[in-house]
């Protein structure tokens, strides 16, 4: 098989060439799976040209003085991901049956299913913590000013995500179908109706009917699950695509480096 | 160099020295399959976007049922007080489909308002006209409280106090023999205790405001 040219990686990352005494890529159990993985890897790369665009994404140019506030992005993301992950697993056990089921199953899952606490424990307290994320990246957006051209379009996307995760908050709210849980939705619901002229059908909307009802609560949880998720995991996916075709903005106190023939002339 | 613009160009394609173009042809074999092909991928969208909306948003014009509830006898209401009664506003959903309703007998001292001279019983809506949660009839200071946001309504349930922007809703009644009944569909009022087909909280009535919250055909006035 015809070797793809070796791709052009940071040097740390490159490997070694062999050291005299080692067999160089032939023999030993080690070594072989080494080879099978990177045949494994060179072959779907060959049909794909996946690690260009991996490389594209990971080795990009960051400026200098890039810090850890410039990590918010990212936690956000892997909260959304924890929150995914976590709510795959608590949906095999829920039941959206607003006649006593869906609280039921909630019971279940706290109290007697293994790991169910600590799992919905994750879902819940995680759903705070995506939501103080979302407000932290965005806020470190705003002071950084890298909103600014030729990013405002991720700011948009931004603003959108920051709705859809508010709309997830509001939806997960009612599935525990205690008295917490409908009461809030009841008043979300209603906030939502004084909006003018199209509140009141909003309203409707949101709970399939003029009261809340027996296909409310199955409503919200597709709205929960099925609906923002894909969203969320699309606009996700073009927010990413952006920071990685713009770059990221230096930090606002760091200064422009001067050219030498400037340097000169001052000196 | 003539400018595109002002150039007048044929809408026959073999003027335009389109190859293989046919005698008064004006859309080519190409621009054709582009524009069907489209419309086709369009039109098998649309065959399954639009039930599916149309079953998102069908419930917002369906009138869910409504019943005349027995809620007890003639002897168990007073003109002077309230009595909550737990009725069944929506189906199927157990103990979160009931609500309360505060009832009372008429009474022509205090309920002179020409809009309630024919209605046997008084039967107030325990749904804040703020936000929609529960509020409590209060026999010694006489008034309606809500828990959440401190709303407070007078005996009539007019609003004496707090965010609410309207009176509480009511509920229609008949008697039927020595039976007390209540229709289980709500009606909104103003502060003229004026009728108005049914509101959610949170959407005056008075003034502008029954056509900025404007009624919903599922919620129609139904008695």
């Amino acid at each position: 098989m015809p070797k793809l040219p070796a791709p052009p990686v940071p040097a740390p990352l490159k490997a070694p060439p062999p050291r005299p005494g080692e067999s160089g890529g032939k023999g030993g159990l080690a070594e072989g799976a080494k080879a099978a993985g990177i045949n494994v890897v060179d072959w779907v790369d060959e049909r794909t040209s996946l690690s260009g665009g991996a490389r594209w994404m990971m080795f990009r140019k960051v400026p200098k003085g890039t810090n850890w506030f410039y990590t918010l992005g990212s936690a956000t993301m892997f909260a959304f991901l924890s929150q995914a992950v976590t709510g795959v697993f608590l949906a095999m056990y829920y039941r959206p049956d607003p006649a006593g089921g869906a609280y039921e199953s909630i019971r279940y899952v706290t109290n007697d299913v293994f790991l169910g606490q600590f799992v919905r424990g994750m879902h819940k307290w995680g759903s705070s913590v995506m939501v103080i994320l979302v407000f932290l990246h965005m806020g470190r957006t705003f002071f950084f000013g890298a909103y600014k051209y030729p990013r405002e379009l991720n700011w948009v996307i931004g603003v959108v995500l920051l709705i859809l995760t508010m709309t997830m908050s509001f939806t997960g709210y009612l599935l525990p179908f205690d008295q917490r849980a409908y009461w809030a939705t009841i008043v979300g619901v209603n906030i939502n109706g004084t909006g003018p002229l199209i509140g009141p059908y909003l309203s409707d909307f949101l709970r399939a009917g003029p009261e809340f009802g027996a296909t409310t609560l199955s409503r919200f949880y597709a709205i929960h699950m099925l609906l923002v998720p894909g969203a969320l995991v699309a606009l996700i996916g073009a927010h990413l695509y952006l920071v990685a075709k713009l770059g990221t903005t230096a930090p606002p106190w760091s200064k422009a480096e001067q050219p030498p023939e400037l340097r000169r002339a001052e000196a | 160099m003539p400018d595109k613009h002002t150039q007048h160009k044929s809408k026959y394609t073999a003027d335009r020295m389109i190859p293989g173009a046919f005698e008064g042809e004006t859309v080519t074999r190409r621009r054709f399959m582009t524009v069907s092909s489209q419309a086709m991928g369009g039109i098998a969208a649309a065959s399954f976007a639009l039930p599916a909306l149309g079953f998102a948003i069908g419930p917002i014009f369906k009138q869910p049922p409504h019943f005349w509830e027995d809620i007890g006898s003639t002897e168990d209401f007073t003109d002077n007080n309230y009595v909550p009664v737990v009725i069944t506003e929506a189906y199927g959903i157990g103990e979160a489909g009931k609500t309360t309703a505060y009832v009372r007998q008429h009474n022509d001292a205090i309920d002179t308002d020409p809009y309630d001279r024919n209605t046997p019983y008084i039967a107030i809506s325990t749904r804040c006209a703020h936000l929609g949660c529960p509020v409590r009839w209060v026999d010694a200071a006489e008034r309606f409280i809500c828990p959440c946001h401190g709303g407070v309504y007078d005996l009539l349930g007019r609003r004496v106090g707090g965010p609410p922007v309207r009176p509480l809703d009511r509920f229609p009644t008949r008697v039927n023999g020595d039976r007390v009944e209540l229709y289980s569909a709500r009606f909104s009022v103003n502060s003229e205790l004026k009728r108005f087909s049914p509101r959610d909280p949170g959407e005056t009535v008075d003034g502008i405001g029954q056509y900025l919250y404007p009624s919903r055909p599922d919620a129609r006035k139904s008695y």
